[in-house]
């Protein structure tokens, strides 16, 4: 099955709203792309459609989260984090527990081109301190992770996509926070990803194993606070670290894991995104293709990377 | 250039004639070429759109009209004059209406009709959201809806301390008028005296969630506005008189900023798209483009 996080997202937090009477949702005309139209339609006096303003919405979760409900703010993830000052006084300094979803991640989204990307959006919010960043890469662990946010304290900010994620967890998996899951076995070289890298990830150590390169692929939904334990773990059991996000590299997945090794067990890390560049526009394929984030991509870099 | 190249230089070449003798391009003929060209960049804009299969149909048909008055009567944007540091600027503030856009500048010569028909495909100058980075013609990048009003603050207040007189037009959207920097800009503008300072408001009455009355009203439009001190004027945005007038007494305005309220209809020119809020962000299939552009033609005819 193939679906986007930002739909597992929309069905799921609607159940919820069965369960939980202090879930609102919150969304500033995009109801129908973030999927927040699901629980519109079911809890019609718990949905707040905001219109386009977004540091207001935020600015009103912060409100709701410090009067005990429990708030979720839906936008793009680039309008959300572009209201920045609002999320770092409000939401992060007060400690709200305040849920900021951020959809339309990464140049996957295609045709509509950089400002509407997020592109930046991990970097900055995990910057600030009380926050948890978080990126599913499937429909189960995004049902699993969003359950989970019900019940966590705190600011958190959710990462999700437009377009389809193959499953890659089975039905049964459990989702720890924090914790990073090993998908492959191998020792030759490990790839931490997030989100929709993953599929492109465990794609790509199939084909490197008919190559001979056994590729442990990880995936890491908690970004922040990341599973430190586990990142040094697999430094010291493999030869070759990568970093694979549909993110700039400054400041994302591939920083959190440096940060991390630059510590604990200096090693060489390569990072695979966006390299100081802005997006564009294009389809997805075309994009991943271009930027080097499809299998092939992340094959050939993981190949010239190990042989040089 | 394509088949219409050569009219538009009769239109500019008979424009200037007028100019020197003083006159307005405001006579009946001359409001029909306005009409027609807006009408064939209609048809230009459904084939972009039909050819990318995604973009935003809705807001770029409801604001046609108004641009092409903006660009080939207000600002007379020519190939010549487009770097000029005199030029007069526009700045399409609701991003997303780029399509339109787009189309007027390869009516002008700015880009070409390949440009135009490779809209939101890979490398080219026609980003599915204006990128200045792409085509400095757009004067700023925007998409990002809220921001565009401010930065044609700042260039409106850098014509003033270099005492230059060129003027400054934005294209605001209706549903971005919820956004907070909008209004920032709102209280700015009177402050500083800026009569250089046009803002147009396409005012179709709809965002992508259902119509602005119902996701959250902005009105009273127009009592906001004069009691923020802005010279205010209300028009039907397809009709070209009242562009004129409402364009001319802009000019003439001293020292205050004007917005003109222009009434549009999204969609408008095709029957199933006209005031349909699902046709804000979706592009045409092929049986729809026919019957869209069979429509438009018929209004060429
Ligand atoms: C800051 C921001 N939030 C959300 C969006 C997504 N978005 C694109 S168009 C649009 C609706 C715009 O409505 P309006 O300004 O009325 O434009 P029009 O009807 O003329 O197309 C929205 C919410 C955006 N581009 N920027």
């Amino acid at each position: 099955m193939s679906k986007a996080t930002r739909t597992a997202f929309g069905e799921e937090i609607a159940k919820l709203g069965e369960e939980y009477s202090e879930i609102v949702v919150l969304d500033a005309d995009l109801s129908k792309s973030t999927m927040s139209q699901y629980f519109a339609k079911k809890f019609p006096e718990r949905f707040f459609e905001m219109g386009i303003e977004e540091a207001h919405m935020i600015g009103v979760g912060t409100g709701l989260a410090l009067s005990g409900k429990i708030p979720y703010c839906c936008s793009f993830a680039c309008f959300i984090t572009g209201r920045y000052d609002t999320i770092r006084i409000s939401a992060a300094y007060s400690n709200a527990s305040i849920r900021l979803i951020g959809t339309h991640a990464g140049i996957g989204i295609g045709e509509d081109g950089t400002s509407q990307m997020g592109l930046e959006d991990i970097s900055l919010i995990r910057s600030l301190p009380n926050f948890s960043v978080c990126q599913p890469c499937d429909e189960i662990e995004t049902k699993a992770l969003i359950r989970y946010t019900v019940k966590h304290k705190g600011p958190m900010y959710i990462r999700l996509t437009r377009q389809n994620l193959r499953d890659v967890n089975p039905p049964t998996y459990n989702f720890q926070f924090g914790k990073g899951v090993e998908l492959t076995e191998g020792n030759d070289a490990v790839i931490f990803a997030t989100g929709a890298l993953v599929n492109e990830a465990l794609d790509a150590s199939n084909k490197l194993r008919e190559k001979g390169i056994n590729l442990r692929v990880v995936n890491i939904h908690t970004i922040k606070p990341i599973d430190e334990e586990l990142i040094i773990k697999c430094a010291k059991e493999c030869k070759t670290v990568f970093t694979a996000e549909d993110h700039t590299i400054i400041g994302g997945l591939g920083s959190a894991v440096c940060e991390v090794l630059a510590e604990n067990f200096p090693s060489k890390v390569f990072r695979i995104g966006l390299k100081d560049v802005f997006g564009e526009s294009g389809t997805p394929e075309a994009l991943y293709r271009k930027y080097g984030f499809d299998s092939e991509g992340i094959a050939k870099t993981i190949e010239t990377k190990m042989n040089s | 250039m394509h088949k219409d190249g050569v009219f538009l230089k009769n239109h500019f070449d008979c424009y200037l004639i007028l100019v020197k003798f003083g006159k307005f391009f405001s006579n009946m003929t001359d409001i029909q070429q306005l009409q027609r060209i807006a009408n064939e960049l209609r048809i230009d804009i459904i084939k972009s759109l039909h050819a990318a299969k995604s973009g935003h149909p809705g807001g770029s048909l409801s604001s046609i009209d108004l641009l092409v008055y903006i660009f080939f009567e207000e600002i007379k944007r020519t190939k010549e004059n487009a770097t000029l540091p005199t030029r007069d600027r526009f700045i399409l503030s609701k991003g997303h209406g780029a399509p339109a856009l787009y189309a007027v500048f390869a009516r002008i010569g700015l880009i070409s009709y390949d440009d135009l028909m490779n809209l939101r495909v890979l490398e080219s100058c026609t980003q599915g959201h204006p990128s200045y980075l792409h085509l400095p013609y757009l004067e700023a990048s925007t998409g990002s809806l809220g921001q565009g009003l401010s930065i044609a603050t700042g260039m409106a207040l850098a014509a003033k301390i270099d005492k230059l007189d060129y003027r400054v037009y934005c294209m605001i959207g209706d549903g971005e008028t919820q956004e907070g920097q909008i209004w920032e800009a709102f209280l700015s503008a009177p402050k500083f005296k800026l009569d250089n300072l046009c803002v147009i408001l396409d005012y179709n009455k709809s965002q992508i969630d259902g119509y602005i009355k119902d996701v959250l009203d902005i009105e009273p439009y127009v009592d906001k506005l004069k009691a923020f001190r802005w010279n205010v004027l209300e028009i039907d945005g397809h009709n070209f008189n009242e562009m004129e007038r409402a364009f001319t007494n802009a000019k003439s305005t001293k020292n205050k900023p004007t917005i003109i309220v222009a009434h549009t209809i999204k969609g408008k020119g095709v029957s199933f798209m006209e005031d349909k809020v699902e046709w804000h962000g979706k592009a045409p299939n092929d049986e729809e483009t026919e019957i869209a552009l069979q429509e438009l033609q018929k209004l060429l005819n």
